[in-house]
């Protein structure tokens, strides 16, 4: 039922088709999962029957207009909400609550605590859940503040810096801990457009560092294509997976294929009936 | 066809010189800046006042009714000085503080349940709902039956003013924590009393702050209060005994000296005490103006 919902575009287009990720060694594998919520009076599908797998260093974009589920799916790998059939493990292991082998990076320019410094607030996670020796987490938040280029802020207080700012602290967190996953849900989606192209940038300039393993939420189709080696297409009300989108890093914006491939993804995702905006 | 070209502003304005610099920033006089600071302007209201009150003091002649500015502070410096307002002062402040402290550990005790638990959420706003709007010195009648003429039943009251003012805003303070900051908290592995401390009472702060702050008003105004009234206690009364001593010894100017030394001490807490508490804090941190 499902494989036959699901498509594969491949934007080289002259490879043949490539196979479904081997599901064994998988990172994160996520099963079958239908998600629901309650609002005061009416119990809302977010998600139903999604399957997808992250490997390692995979850069794995959730993407879909709104009313998907992709923050609300992203939430359940997060451990903040318990799917209502179907299962996720990570490292083989199911998924009961948030944790920090997955950390967070929200859209939300006050995911920081106000009451810390940027070096205190990149260190507060390595000491309280990692339990790092003071001087241990002091060091390795020193070196994600560099990395992220925040080394002049590194004793300010988050209300005295600009929004980019503060995600590059998010991030820098996230990043210091070396989660197994890291989950961004809009990381970039409250920035102006500028700092939104540069944060994209150098998110791609860390990974090429680290290498580290993330999934990605958006709602940008461009911004999709830009950041991930694979795509997750989901359809709206409830969320559905309507494709995979694979080897999205080999597309380039030099010879059109990016462009070319954001036009498939645009008729995707809006040439069915059926979809409310 | 023309194509899309850059045109750099450096080639365009070459040298040009800026004559208006001086125009952009000037500095203001100097009365202008000493008017800026609220300080300065709060202090010559207060001499204006002071003045106001010396005179008119005077024309009236009559230290029964309203004495002078210059008898009041030097009645103040003579009780000051003989060691009966410091001592006074100190039974007073020994009560508050034994009182508020107590008031705000149990505020602290309910809230946390509040938070953790559906039935602590359902105990506190009922409680809170019936207890708030009662006066706490409605029940000083009740105090002293259940707990004597002495201190504990001033405590019983004051805890009774701070309890639910402090429980109440901790409370919706609380609840006002962001959902983010509280996934962030999740996400750090923090539960149960962890969580309480490291993440909803520094983001709750404000509103704490708030509760505190309307908690000591409470207490303060209360104590003097059930002072007035039933002051004597163990043999030694507080501030308001002194003031309602002095007012029988028809010393007008002494029950001015007593009124004047609760202003200050209400004045020195919140200006002093809760300011600086206010500028470490929440005020470093971006969270209040």
């Amino acid at each position: 039922m499902l494989q036959a919902i699901q498509q594969k575009i491949d934007p080289t287009a002259g490879l043949p088709d490539v196979k479904a990720a081997s599901e064994a060694r998988s990172l994160l594998t996520v099963d079958q999962v239908t998600l629901r919520y309650k609002t005061p009076n009416l119990l809302i599908t977010a998600t139903e029957d999604v399957s997808f797998s992250v490997e390692r260093s995979d850069r794995f974009v959730l993407l879909g207009p709104s009313g998907c589920g992709k923050s609300t799916l992203l939430k359940a790998v997060g451990g903040y909400m318990a799917p209502v059939s179907g299962s996720i493990h990570i490292n083989g292991r199911p998924v009961k609550k948030p944790g920090a082998d997955r950390m967070m990076v929200f859209q939300e320019f006050d995911q920081l605590l106000p009451w810390k410094t940027v070096l205190e607030n990149v260190m507060f996670p390595l000491i309280v859940a990692r339990k790092l020796p003071r001087r241990e987490a002091e060091a390795r938040a020193r070196e994600y503040i560099d990395k992220v280029k925040l080394t002049r802020a590194t004793d300010s207080y988050p209300h005295t810096l600009s929004g980019g700012m503060k995600q590059r602290v998010a991030i820098a967190r996230g990043m210091a801990m070396q989660p197994d996953i890291l989950l961004m849900d809009e990381p970039f989606a409250a920035l102006d457009a500028l700092t939104r192209r540069q944060m994209q940038d150098e998110l791609l300039q860390l990974w090429e560092d680290t290498r580290f393993t993330v999934i990605f939420v958006t709602h940008s189709i461009a911004e999709a294509i830009k950041i991930s080696n694979r795509i997750l297409l989901l359809s709206p009300h409830p969320g559905r997976v309507k494709a995979e989108v694979i080897n999205v890093d080999r597309a380039r914006q030099d010879d059109g294929s990016a462009a070319a491939l954001e036009r498939d993804i645009h008729n995707l995702l809006f040439s069915e009936s059926g979809h409310r905006e | 066809m023309p194509s899309p070209q850059i045109i750099l502003a450096a080639d365009v304005t070459t040298n040009r010189q800026h004559t208006n610099v001086a125009e952009v920033e000037q500095r203001l006089g100097s009365l202008e800046l000493i008017l800026g600071i609220s300080a300065v302007r709060k202090t010559v209201l207060i001499i204006v006042l002071a003045i106001i009150w010396q005179v008119y003091a005077s024309y009236l002649d009559n230290p029964l009714l309203f004495p002078t500015l210059s008898d009041t502070l030097t009645t103040l410096y003579d009780r000051f000085v003989d060691g009966t307002l410091p001592s006074r002062i100190w039974t007073t402040l020994q009560v508050l503080i034994t009182g508020y402290v107590a008031g705000t550990l149990l505020a602290a005790i309910l809230t946390i349940l509040a938070i953790n638990t559906r039935i602590g959420t359902d105990f506190l706003e009922t409680m809170t709902a019936m207890f708030n709007p009662l006066p706490a010195i409605s029940l000083l009648p009740l105090a002293l039956i259940w707990f004597g003429l002495g201190a504990s039943s001033l405590v019983f009251v004051l805890i009774h003013s701070v309890l639910w003012a402090v429980a109440l805003n901790t409370h919706a303070g609380f609840l006002g924590v962001s959902r983010t900051l509280r996934m962030v908290g999740g996400n750090y592995g923090l539960t149960g009393l962890s969580y309480v401390m490291r993440i909803l009472v520094p983001a709750a702060f404000p509103s704490i702050l708030t509760g505190l702050k309307i908690g000591w008003a409470f207490a303060w105004r209360t104590l003097i209060a059930a002072e007035l009234v039933f002051g004597v206690s163990s043999g030694q009364g507080g501030l308001g005994w002194f003031i309602f001593e002095n007012r029988n010894l028809l010393d007008i100017p002494a029950v001015f000296a007593g009124l004047l030394t609760v202003i200050i001490i209400g004045l020195i807490v919140e200006n002093l005490v809760f300011q600086t508490i206010e500028r470490h804090t929440i005020q470093k941190w971006g969270m209040k103006e």
